[in-house]
């Protein structure tokens, strides 16, 4: 649904079927519309024939990389004399995105749901909801959905009245992009700085406390119930394009278009009429002039690369670009782009937690080149650095928050070279000469 | 600005610090000693509870002072350099007091492309803050520009304090400060 918008005929919602109710967020109203048959029925089963059919269903993580979920669980060895856990991300932070705070504020029973499913299957008996400190209204509706689940004894010590136990536990972070990377986020639930660490070893065999865990985003677990609920099979057939993608996708839709909002459409639909059709095209007399597909990490696509895309893993990377974490930001023909790659490098040097030289070192530095040119003191040469920076901050470093303030600079000076020479031989943006004319 | 100026709020001198931190009163007795040891039962470790703890500092006291830093530190078990290094790691636990309304305004490029330049000029100057990161000679308000506050398809974002208010426009600025006295 293209909340606050209604649901466009040509989405198929299925996690944002409730979005906008009311009624939904509530324990009793979740009950009325089918919350919580799937863990009773997951509580039932064998924890290895859960993690079969997350699997068979092709779900893939929604937070960015795109992993498949169910062997990402099969990494866990229950009954190993270990503790386990199971992290929820929902340190949402990457600019475009804002899909798991629609998730987390109306149906936050989706969300526990998915996690004391995935918790059991995997074998872990408590389950921490690392949720962004900015969040304060979705953390709000989280715990008391929390504490609504534990006083009708759907978690706790005997959940469900099936003897097994299930603890799910809020946590809330303090402001810090970088504990939406996965270690990161063990690191700060430890009460640590927000820093990466080194891999291996893997979460699934040194995680959180030093125990076997696994980490899942909030949109990836809210289709959990879904898939077991109606099988497999039945997610399996949301696709139309690559067998590998599978199921339905939150995308979020910001910066200069008709209609912004969250829209749930079936992995491999065609970008363009997605852009154009249900998201209403760009604002009134104006023209798309570029478009980041997901979140601000990933390469910019010119709008004839976004126009040919089909919306799915694969689809986006033969596009030049990747899927992420499903952030759309579209900027019209009255944005500079030279600002707006500026803007985000900035971003990833105040969000830099200053671990590796290159990325702390490099994310600044770029950041003043480009702040430079923009402001008309560019030259020449400062692309060629720009682009020699960006190669030695890619793959070279912890965690891959450099290779994120890299990928929007390559792209954009690949694609939009033009602006860049504009602005280093005009002394100036033109879009601001022209606006002052 | 430099990127080395990036963002927070701008400290107080030295010598107010000091003091504060002289004048401690312990946050932890009572309820809030329970709350505490209700959340210890919930990790392994007493270091897991630090993010929490310095959260019921803040809530407590508006800010988290060296005192209280130190007083965390015990509780803990931890010293209290290690929790000062926490502290300045998240952009989220004040470390001088702040204005009774704190304005944090996203300027990230989604918001950055749909105007969010204007709302933080509008804010500044309808506020009485001099420049980011100070507080209004009044005390009422401190604002600063903030990092995607995750809101983006409905720029621009900003939170007053704990409220998050969306879709803020430079006209909807003198209204909705209006209303904080």
């Amino acid at each position: 649904m293209g909340f606050p918008y209604p649901s466009h005929r040509r989405e198929t919602p299925v996690l944002s079927q409730h979005f906008g109710d009311a009624e939904a967020r509530a324990l009793d109203g979740w009950k009325k519309r089918g919350g919580y048959r799937a863990l009773e029925q997951a509580l039932g089963m064998e924890p290895a024939a859960i993690v079969a059919t997350i699997k068979e269903s092709g779900l893939r993580g929604r937070g960015g990389a795109g992993f498949p979920t169910g062997m990402k669980w099969g990494f866990m060895k229950p009954g190993d004399g270990k503790p386990h856990y199971l992290c929820v991300n929902a340190d949402e932070s990457e600019p475009g995105t804002f899909k798991d705070r629609e998730i987390m504020r109306w149906t936050p029973h989706a969300l526990i749901e998915g996690t004391a499913i995935g918790a059991y299957a995997i074998g872990a008996e408590i389950a921490y909801i690392y949720i962004r400190g900015e969040f304060t209204e979705p953390i709000r509706v989280m715990d008391q959905a929390v504490r609504d689940a534990y006083a009708a004894g759907i978690l706790g010590a005997n959940a469900m009245g099936t003897g097994k136990r299930v603890d799910v536990h809020i946590h809330k972070g303090a402001g810090a992009y970088i504990c939406g990377e996965e270690t990161a986020l063990m690191n700060s639930l430890e009460g640590r700085r927000g820093n990466p660490r080194i891999k291996p070893p893997f979460p699934a065999v040194a995680g959180l406390f030093g125990k076997p865990t696994t980490i899942n985003n909030v949109e990836t677990l809210a289709a959990v119930p879904h898939i077991l609920t109606n099988g497999a099979e039945w997610y399996k057939k949301f696709c139309l394009s690559n067998p590998k993608s599978t199921g339905t996708k939150l995308f979020s839709v910001c910066g200069n278009i008709a209609r912004p909002g969250n829209y749930e459409v079936v992995l491999g639909f065609p970008f363009k009429d997605f852009l154009y059709d249900l998201c209403g095209g760009p604002p009134p007399g104006r023209t798309f002039k570029a478009c980041i597909p997901g979140g601000s990490s990933v390469p910019i696509q010119s709008m004839a690369e976004a126009e040919a895309t089909l919306m799915d893993y694969e689809g986006f990377v033969a596009q030049g670009s990747m899927l992420g974490s499903g952030g759309v930001i579209l900027f019209d023909d009255s944005q500079c782009m030279v600002k707006h790659i500026g803007r985000l490098a900035r971003f990833y040097a105040h969000e830099s937690c200053a671990q590796c030289t290159q990325c702390r070192e490099g994310t600044a530095w770029v950041t003043r080149i480009l702040e430079r040119i923009e402001g008309g003191g560019g030259t020449i040469g400062d692309l060629d650095v720009l682009l020699e920076l960006s190669e030695n901050m890619t793959g070279k470093t912890i965690c891959v928050l450099s290779d994120s303030c890299a990928a929007p600079i390559v792209s954009g000076i690949q694609k939009f070279r033009d602006e860049f020479m504009a602005h280093i031989t005009g002394k100036g943006c033109p879009l601001r000469a022209s606006a002052a004319a | 600005m430099k990127v080395s100026e990036m963002g927070g709020v701008k400290a107080p001198s030295e010598a107010t610090q000091h003091a504060a931190a002289a004048d401690h009163e312990p946050v932890f007795t009572g309820d809030r000693r329970s709350r505490l040891d209700e959340l210890l039962s919930r990790y392994p470790t007493r270091m897991a509870a630090l993010l929490p703890a310095l959260w019921m500092v803040q809530e407590d006291r508006g800010w988290v002072s060296q005192g209280a830093m130190a007083e965390v530190a015990e509780l803990l078990g931890l010293t209290p350099a290690y929790v000062k290094g926490v502290v300045t790691f998240y952009t989220m636990y004040h470390q001088h007091p702040v204005g009774k309304y704190f304005i944090q305004v996203c300027t990230t490029s989604p918001c950055g492309a749909c105007g969010a330049e204007d709302v933080v000029a509008a804010i500044l100057r309808q506020s009485g803050c001099s420049q980011l990161g100070s507080t209004s000679p009044d005390g009422r308000f401190t604002v600063i520009e903030v990092e995607c506050l995750g809101a983006c398809g409905f720029a621009t974002p900003i939170m007053i304090n704990d409220e998050f208010v969306e879709s803020v426009t430079p006209e909807r600025v003198s209204s909705l400060l209006g209303k904080l006295r």
